[in-house]
């Protein structure tokens, strides 16, 4: 059977020199089947912007339509969650949820998933833990303590929920990462074991006698893997979704820190 | 026991994990589902909280696979 894991695998295309940062390390900048699909991932949305908005027209056409939805869904969410100041944050929900889309719907119909390279999601965590942190500290200073210490518990109780409270934020960008990672991984492991069943079961049956009885577990994993493939596209804006509303959760957290709304 | 079976025989305990996880995101999806059905109207406001509470359930399941991983290819 094909290795699941070969898909995974980097390899350089244009091998570009070596960047030193000195005090840092050597960088390799070569350019990657990982950057390609983040610059297809990239270049796609904009292309796919700039056709929806060229027209600009009052009454919208199809591809308008779908920018237009598309921008309203996440002004929406915004809103919602972190109320009338989320208007200054929609720019980078807006990208993140994009550029998370863009890669996981590349990934189904190439062959290389962006997002299922820690390094990728690892990066994009750190960046909304980041923002979450640099918006926190400006905008409440040594109030931030107050993220930890909620409101209208009695202090017996905050001996037990500060280190809680303090451990769960931790661990906030290491979920955030691993959760795309994972479902991305999990996702396309599944469907490449599923498919390699196919041409094993297939194999077998090409042996003729009892292996004919091959066929019918073929057709069944060859089912399996079409489902499998629908299930991945509802996955693949799932977890776009979902990172875009827990980098709102997070952000509300610090906007909103001690009143609730 | 090889070194190589243990490490076979490890990966797929990890994943035990992920029993966990599916009974949760079961549960939230069986609660959600009984107070759609009593409140239809109320249902669709409520998406959003549904796919947060079962992406934070999830991703309990996600470190088990990824533990799984781990022990697996390293």
């Amino acid at each position: 059977m094909a290795d699941p894991m070969h898909q995974f695998e980097i390899h350089k295309i244009v091998d570009l020199p070596d960047f030193a940062i000195p005090g840092v390390g050597v960088i390799d900048m070569a350019f990657t089947n990982s950057t390609l699909a983040m610059t297809l991932a990239a270049a796609g949305i904009a292309g796919f912007f700039a056709l929806a908005t060229s027209k600009g027209a009052v009454v919208p056409g199809r591809l308008q339509m779908v920018g237009e939805a598309a921008f309203n869904y996440i002004d929406n969410l915004t809103t919602s969650i972190i109320g009338h100041e989320g208007r200054k944050f929609f720019p980078f929900i807006f990208t993140l949820f994009l550029f998370i889309l863009a890669m996981n719907l590349l990934g189904l119909f190439l062959v290389f998933t962006a997002t299922s390279q820690l390094a990728v999601t690892a990066t994009l965590a750190a960046m909304t833990i980041l923002l979450v942190l640099i918006i926190g500290f400006v905008r409440n200073g040594a109030n931030m303590y107050k993220l930890f210490v909620p409101a209208g518990v009695p202090w017996y109780m905050l001996i037990l929920v500060t280190p809680i409270e303090f451990i769960s934020f931790l661990l906030r960008p290491v979920t955030l990462a691993l959760r795309l990672f994972g479902n991305m991984l999990g996702g396309h492991v599944a469907l490449k074991v599923f498919a390699g069943f196919v041409v094993s079961l297939g194999m077998l049956a090409a042996g003729g006698g009892l292996g004919l009885l091959g066929i019918p577990g073929a057709m069944l994993s060859l089912g399996g893997v079409v489902a499998l493939t629908a299930l991945e596209f509802l996955v693949a804006f799932l977890q776009a979704f979902v990172f875009a509303v827990l980098a709102c959760v997070y952000l509300n957290d610090v906007v909103n820190l001690g009143h609730h709304h | 026991m090889e070194a190589e079976a243990a490490k076979f025989i490890g990966a797929g305990l990890a994943t035990l994990g992920m029993i966990g996880a599916g009974i949760g995101v079961g549960t939230l999806f069986s609660g959600f589902l009984q107070g759609a059905t009593r409140n239809p109207s109320a249902a669709g406001g409520q998406f959003t909280n549904l796919i947060l509470g079962a992406a934070l359930t999830e991703a309990l399941g996600i470190l088990a696979f990824v533990l799984g991983l781990l022990i697996l290819f390293s």
